[in-house]
C-alpha cells in the first residue's frame, strides 16, 4: 500500500478545521491514527435532547479503502445514545461502516452526518436485541462483525 | 438444449428451490454432452439400468465451466446485441438463468440494465485518461498528469485508488461478480475489461478465478468437488427436498466420493439429516464415547493388553492364544455362526429399564452399541489402508521374487478398494440403524448389514495374511472371489435402504426434513 492516508486525512482535517456542519464538533486529531468528535442532535428528539455524545474515528493505513472503524466512546459526561443499533459498548450497527456498504468517497464529515441523522430519525429508546450478551461476548473489531442489516431505515 | 427447464427452476430463492416439483434425476441435460473426454465414473458406464441408490451425475473440469460461461454469453450478446461484459454481468445478475434474463430483458430493458449496474450504456471502450483541473475524490490528489479512470457512469478517480480499491474487494474480500463502482450510492458494476485496464495480471487471474467460481455457486445443479486441490465441479440435479428421499453419492473423476446433497464423504445409506444429527450427536457425546474407541482392549480371559493393529475384529491373544471379537469381546468360535450376536443390539432389554437414571443409562449403552460399531469401522478402514500400503511394498519384492507381473497383483488393491468401500458403508449403517424404528422391514436390512459385516471380516482376514502366504494361488483366488462377493453384498444392502427410502418405508426417530428431532 502506498498509504493513501495521509494526504487524504490531511485534507479532510484542514476542511473540518475550518468548516462543520451544526452540532458536529472536532475534540481532537493530535494524529492520522484516531480522530475525536462530539455530536448533537439539534431537533426537539426528546431522546437525545440537550445531550452530547463523543465518536472515535480509527483509520488503518488502508482508509480510505478500507473504512474507518467508528464507536460511541463514554466519558463523565458523554453516555453512549439510546437506539436500536447501538450498542451498549458503543458499536454501531452501520451498513455504511461495514465493507459491503462503505464507498472510498465517503468522509469523516459525511460519517458523523449519516449517524446524526441516524439519532434525529430514532423513536425508539433501547438498544439492539442480545445487547448484553453481545457487548459481554464480543471481542471482535467491529469491522469483523458481520452485522445483519435488517433495516436501515431506522 | 433442453437447459431451461433446469435453470428457470434453480433461479434465485431457496424457496422456488424447494417448491420445484420436477424432480426426476435422468432429464438432467443442463450442458452439451461431451461423452468423448468423459471421465470414467465405474458404475456409471453400465448400460442403463435403474438402481436406486445411483443417481445421474456429470462432472466438469475447470474447462467446461468456462466454456459453459462463455457459451452463454455468446448466446446473450447475439440476441441482446450487446457486449460480452455486459452480457456476463446481466448473467451473473440473474444468477445464469438464461430464460429470465431474456423475458426481464424485453419486457423492461432499461430498469434491468440498471438494476444490474449497466445503466448509461454506450459502446465505448474504457481507457485510462488525463484531465485537466481533476481532483480525485478518494485521495484529494490533484497533480497534474494524474491518470484517471471513470467507468461508464463517470465517476472519475486516480488510477491508484481504483487499484486499490479493486486490489482491496478481489484480495480481502474475495469478491468478483459484485463489485460496484468506488462512488457512494452507484450500482455500477465493474467489469472484466475495466479491471484488465487497471490491475495486474496476477490479480486479474484471481478475478476471474473468483468468477468462475461464482457461475459454480450461483448454480444449485452444480457443487465443488471437496477433495484438497481437485477443482472440478459436479452437477446433480436432486434437490434439496428431496434429501429425505435420496442419497445422492456422486464420484468425481479424482476419485473421491461424496454426497451431493450436503459435500461431506459419501455416506450411503444414511440421509443427510440422519447423518447430520448423528454427527452433531457424536461430537456431544465424544466425551463419554472416547475410552470406546480406543486402541487397545484387555483380553477377556487373561487380562492382558491387547493392541488391535489391523482392521479384523478377529482377535487372538498373543499371551493365552485366546480368540474373541474385538467388537463385542465374545468368543471367536461363536462368531461363524451366530454372528448375529454381534452386529444386532438386543431392543427387548432396551425397555426393561424402569426408573429415569437406568433408562437414561441404557439409552447411552444403546447409543454406545452404535457408536462402537462406526467407530470401529472408520478405524478399521484406516487400518486396512495402512496394511494394503505396507502389503503393496512387499508385493514388489513378491514379484520380483514370483515372477508374478504387477498385473497379477492387482487383485489385492480390489481387496483394499472394496473393503474401504464396504467399511464406509458398513460405519453409516449403524447410524441408520440407531435413528431406525422397528418395523417389519428392519430384519431385512439387519440381516443384510450382518451378511456384509461377516464377509468385509473375511475378507480383511485374508488380507492381513503374511505376504509369502499371499503368493498361493489358492489364496489369490479365495480373495477375489470375496472381494466380489463384498461388493455385492454392499450393493444389495445399498439397494434395499434406497428404494424404501425413496418409497418413505422406513420410520426414523428423527426428523428428516426440517433438521430437528422429532
Ligand atoms: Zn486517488
Ligand atoms: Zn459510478
Ligand atoms: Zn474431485
Ligand atoms: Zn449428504
Ligand atoms: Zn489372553
Ligand atoms: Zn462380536
Amino acid at each position: 500500500m502506498s498509504g493513501l492516508g495521509p494526504k487524504r486525512l490531511g485534507k479532510e482535517l484542514t476542511k473540518i478545521q475550518n468548516s462543520l456542519p451544526p452540532g458536529i464538533t472536532l475534540v481532537s486529531a493530535d494524529n492520522l491514527e484516531e480522530w475525536f468528535l462530539d455530536i448533537q442532535v439539534l431537533d426537539q428528539n426528546p431522546l437525545y435532547a440537550g445531550q452530547t455524545y463523543r465518536l472515535k474515528f480509527k483509520f488503518s493505513k488502508s482508509y480510505p479503502i478500507e473504512p474507518p472503524e467508528v464507536t460511541f466512546t463514554k466519558t463523565d459526561n458523554r453516555p453512549i445514545p439510546m437506539h436500536p443499533h447501538i450498542y451498549s459498548n458503543g458499536i454501531i450497527c452501520l451498513d455504511l461502516l461495514g465493507s459491503q456498504g462503505w464507498s472510498p468517497v465517503q468522509n469523516v464529515e459525511s460519517v458523523c452526518m449519516s449517524i446524526q441523522s441516524m439519532l434525529t430519525g430514532n423513536t425508539k429508546d433501547e438498544r439492539p436485541p442480545g445487547d448484553e450478551e453481545f457487548v459481554r461476548g464480543n471481542r471482535l473489531r467491529p469491522r469483523d462483525i458481520d452485522f445483519y442489516y435488517h433495516d436501515n431505515t431506522v | 438444449m433442453d437447459s431451461d427447464e433446469d435453470l428457470a427452476s434453480t433461479l434465485g430463492s431457496e424457496e422456488e428451490f424447494l417448491q420445484d416439483e420436477s424432480d426426476d434425476a435422468e432429464d438432467f441435460d443442463a450442458f452439451d454432452e461431451d461423452p468423448d473426454d468423459e471421465p470414467d465414473l465405474g458404475s456409471q458406464k453400465e448400460p442403463k439400468k435403474r438402481v436406486a441408490y445411483d443417481v445421474s451425475y456429470k462432472v466438469h473440469t475447470p474447462n467446461d465451466i468456462m466454456t459453459q460461461q462463455h457459451d452463454m454469453m455468446d448466446e446473450v450478446n447475439m440476441i441482446l446485441e450487446m457486449q460480452q461484459e455486459d452480457a456476463a454481468i446481466l448473467l451473473r445478475y440473474f444468477r445464469w438463468n438464461k430464460e429470465r434474463l431474456m423475458e426481464d430483458y424485453m419486457d423492461r430493458p432499461t430498469k434491468v440494465l440498471e438494476d444490474a449496474g449497466l445503466s448509461n450504456n454506450s459502446a465505448v471502450r474504457p481507457k485510462l485518461e488525463v484531465v485537466p483541473g481533476f481532483m480525485c475524490d478518494i485521495c484529494c490528489d490533484d497533480d497534474d498528469g494524474l491518470q484517471t479512470f471513470a467507468m461508464k457512469c463517470g465517476h472519475r478517480f486516480c488510477v491508484d485508488c481504483y487499484r486499490q480499491y479493486l486490489t482491496q474487494k478481489i484480495r480481502e474480500e474475495g469478491e468478483a461478480a459484485r463489485i460496484q463502482c468506488p462512488s457512494d450510492g452507484c450500482s455500477r458494476i465493474i467489469d472484466a475489461r475495466s479491471l484488465d485496464l487497471l490491475v495486474t495480471a496476477e490479480l486479474s487471474g484471481r478475478y476471474r478465478e473468483l468468477l468462475n467460481r461464482t457461475y459454480v455457486e450461483d448454480k444449485d445443479i452444480l457443487k465443488w468437488c471437496p477433495a484438497p486441490d481437485c477443482e472440478n465441479a459436479v452437477e446433480c440435479a436432486v434437490k434439496r427436498k428431496d434429501l429425505d428421499k435420496v442419497v445422492p453419492t456422486v464420484a468425481c473423476a479424482c476419485g473421491y466420493r461424496f454426497c451431493f446433497g450436503c459435500i461431506l464423504s459419501d455416506h450411503q445409506p444414511a440421509p443427510c439429516e440422519l447423518v447430520k444429527q448423528w454427527l452433531k450427536k457424536c461430537a456431544d457425546d465424544s466425551e463419554t464415547a472416547n475410552w470406546i474407541s480406543a486402541n487397545t482392549k484387555e483380553c477377556p480371559k487373561c487380562g492382558s493388553t491387547i493392541e488391535k493393529n489391523g482392521g479384523c475384529n478377529h482377535m487372538t491373544c498373543r499371551k493365552c492364544k485366546h480368540e474373541f471379537c474385538w467388537m463385542c469381546m465374545g468368543l471367536w468360535s461363536e462368531h461363524g455362526t451366530a454372528w448375529y450376536n454381534c452386529s444386532r443390539f438386543d431392543e427387548k432389554s432396551g425397555t426393561d429399564a424402569r426408573d429415569a437414571q437406568a433408562q437414561s443409562r441404557k439409552s447411552l449403552e444403546r447409543y454406545l452399541h452404535y457408536y462402537n460399531r462406526y467407530a470401529n469401522h472408520e478405524q478399521s478402514a484406516r487400518l486396512d489402508k495402512d496394511i494394503y500400503i505396507k502389503t503393496e511394498k512387499k508385493m514388489v519384492q513378491l514379484q520380483t521374487a514370483s515372477g508374478m507381473s504387477w498385473i497379477e497383483v492387482q487383485y489385492l488393491n480390489s481387496a483394499s478398494q472394496a473393503l474401504q468401500t464396504c467399511r464406509q458403508t458398513l460405519k453409516w449403517t449403524y447410524a441408520f440403524a440407531f435413528y431406525l424404528a422397528r418395523n417389519n422391514l428392519t430384519e431385512i436390512f439387519e440381516d443384510n448389514q450382518k451378511d456384509l459385516e461377516f464377509a468385509v471380516e473375511n475378507l480383511s482376514e485374508m488380507f492381513e495374511k503374511p505376504v509369502a502366504d499371499l503368493a498361493d494361488p489358492k489364496l489369490k483366488v479365495e480373495i477375489m472371489d470375496k472381494t466380489a462377493y463384498c461388493n455385492k453384498r454392499r450393493l444389495i444392502l445399498l439397494q434395499d435402504t434406497a428404494e424404501n427410502l425413496a418409497d418413505g418405508r422406513w420410520t426414523f426417530n428423527v426428523d428428516l426434513k426440517s433438521g430437528g428431532r422429532k
